[in-house]
């Protein structure tokens, strides 16, 4: 299926955390995985995303606060939830990662995702501190960061991303993005139907980072699942005007601080100064001489 | 308020980007102090600009070794000047990286510049000519640029602390002021104190105005972090150890100081030193934690 603007639609209320798109995806990518880990969080052993986990089934164990009674009315489950959703990169249209990169590593594909050139990346990592997901990581075999490619691979051969093709109940969605919006608010529009009224759609619109081509369908607010709410979708350089006039005025107000303490300061050297330089002392430049003829 | 949400990772920028972050403060210091002292200073502080401009460009030679060696590819280094993919130059103004390399570049040629002007009489008599004091307000403008861009740097970021703390430029701008003084101080106390006697009060003046503007910045990146919810990070066991010796390094100039201004100087300039390494190490390792 040959797309124009590529992405995932994650239906996170359709996840059954069985974490087929991740082992899809490590199998198609080449990914060895990391040493095993008992975390003892939940049904995730992964952690999180990185170098060799490039999709992350996250598990919230989402209790209600008014002691874990399970038939209060409330949005979800009685307020009780296990919330699963499969995580990765979100090819945001204002990309944090891509906008840091100072090696330009980092492009825009035909497909409209966002792409880590393996032969260009030298592992400043300049990315990783600018992704606001947690998604890149640095590989010590490569000395390189990585992330999803969003299977270019085989979206130049006109394939469906692995991940997508595994799960089994298409709770990820992969499509041209207008289409998948579309789909997707069918679909919120049927659970605010049902009554589940927290269900919003997370980077459908461009409140998040200008769009996000991998977005959501969540059952709760962003920070549940560890995304940044709108107000806190921030790109990095949002700090370049003010870390710079900062630097600007400290600058000027040094400049004038040095002005003042060198001009007053040093004009009446202690009588051991006018003596000659002591045997073993190293000479005054040529330039020394200079000044010191200057009125 | 509104606090600021983070779900990010860290880069694991450790003990060499500490490295480098100490010795370009120092280093674009020692340069500033420099060009401050010849062009605008008394005649009598001819020799201490001397000691700047020996000082500069030794520390600045090292600070792009810790820089490639802190890359995952280091032979690709390159690839930060020039488009390996596509050719040209790669110059993003609006990635501090980007732009601090290139800086960073231009700084070390002003640098050894005024190097070579110490030890080879012909460039010395060029820099002392109208066209040479152009050109140390050059390498004075990328020295300040150098000082400055490595708080921006962290800044420009989604890290914890580092984002919310946009007055970072400028703490680590005046810290590497104070810390070149301090550097001077005990250069000339080391050799060269009966040339430069007359510098010792004039430099001692120029770092209490130096760690009262920094002390001012650090208090302004304080509220800001605090304000952001991350100001936690900062304070853990090994986070306030460092800010006792931040304090110590800001205080110890003051009181010394005000006493005498030869008031153990060796003493005094080492903790104004461990005082601007510790700075940064808080603020390298706390927005990383
Ligand atoms: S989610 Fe992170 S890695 Fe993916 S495009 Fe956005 S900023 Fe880049
Ligand atoms: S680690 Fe690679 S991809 Fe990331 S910013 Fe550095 S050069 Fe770019």
């Amino acid at each position: 299926m040959a797309v124009k603007r590529a992405g995932f639609f994650t239906d996170t209320s359709i996840c059954i955390g069985c974490k087929a798109c991740e082992v899809a995806c490590k199998e198609w990518n080449g990914l060895q995985g990391n040493a095993p880990n008992l975390l003892l969080d939940s049904l995730d052993n992964t952690g999180q995303l990185d170098a060799q986990n490039w999709r992350h089934v996250k598990f919230i164990e989402h209790l209600p606060a008014n002691g874990n009674l399970v038939n209060q009315p409330a949005d979800t489950g009685g307020g009780q939830a296990f919330l699963m959703m499969s995580d990765v990169c979100k090819h945001c249209q204002h990309a944090s990662c891509m906008e840091v990169c100072p090696t330009n590593a980092i492009v825009r594909t035909e497909f409209d995702t966002v792409y880590i050139q393996q032969e260009v990346c030298n592992g400043c990592r300049n990315c990783i501190s600018a992704c606001p997901y947690n998604v890149i990581g640095f590989s010590q075999a490569t000395g390189t960061a990585h992330k999803c490619t969003l299977c270019y691979d085989r979206l130049q051969s006109n394939l469906t991303p692995a991940c997508a093709k595994a799960c089994p109940t298409e709770s990820i969605k992969f499509g041209d993005v207008e289409q998948l919006q579309q789909l997707a608010d069918t679909r919120l529009a049927a659970l605010h139907q049902q009554g589940y009224s927290k269900a919003q759609l997370y980077g459908r619109d461009d409140k998040v980072y200008g769009g996000l081509n991998n977005f959501f369908l969540l059952m709760d607010e962003p920070e549940v699942y560890g995304l940044p709410n709108a107000a806190n979708a921030v790109l990095p350089s949002r700090n370049n005007l003010p870390g710079y006039l900062g630097g600007l005025v400290t600058a000027a107000v040094a400049l004038v601080a040095g002005l003042i303490a060198f001009r007053r300061r040093g004009d009446t050297p202690p009588p051991s100064d006018a003596a000659p330089a002591p045997v073993g002392v190293a000479p005054l430049s040529p330039a020394d001489s200079a000044e010191a003829e200057r009125p | 308020m509104l606090l600021a949400e983070h779900f990010v990772k860290p880069p694991n920028w450790t003990w060499l980007i500490l490295g480098y972050f100490f010795l370009a403060g120092l280093s674009s210091g020692c340069y500033a102090l420099g060009v401050m002292l010849r062009l605008w200073g008394r005649p009598s502080h001819g020799s201490a600009a001397r000691i700047a401009f020996l000082a500069a460009f030794p520390l600045v030679i090292v600070c792009p070794i810790l820089l490639t060696v802190d890359l995952g590819q280091p032979t690709r280094f390159w690839h930060m000047l020039i488009d390996s993919a596509g050719g040209g130059l790669n110059f993003k103004y609006w990635s501090p990286m980007s732009l601090g390399v290139w800086g960073l570049g231009v700084f070390s040629g002003f640098a050894f510049l005024s190097f070579l002007g110490e030890i080879w009489a012909p460039v010395g008599r060029l820099l002392h000519s109208l066209l040479g004091g152009l050109l140390l307000v050059v390498g004075l403008v990328f020295a300040l640029f150098v000082g400055a861009y490595t708080g921006v740097l962290l800044s420009v970021s989604n890290q914890p602390v580092w984002s919310d703390g946009w007055p970072l430029g400028g703490v680590f701008l005046a810290s590497g002021l104070s810390g070149a003084t301090a550097l001077l101080l005990l250069l000339i106390a080391a050799r060269h104190r009966s040339q430069v006697a007359a510098s010792v009060g004039a430099l001692g003046e120029a770092d209490r105005y130096f760690v009262v503007i920094e002390a001012v910045l650090i208090v302004i990146f304080l509220v800001t972090v605090a304000a952001a919810g991350t100001i936690g990070r900062l304070f853990n066991v090994v986070g306030i150890g460092l800010w006792v010796l931040v304090l110590v390094g800001l205080t110890v100039p003051l009181l010394a100081h005000s006493r005498s201004r030869v008031l153990w100087p060796v003493l005094t300039s080492l903790l104004v030193l461990i005082g601007v390494l510790a700075l940064r190490a808080a603020v390298i390792f706390g927005g990383q934690s």
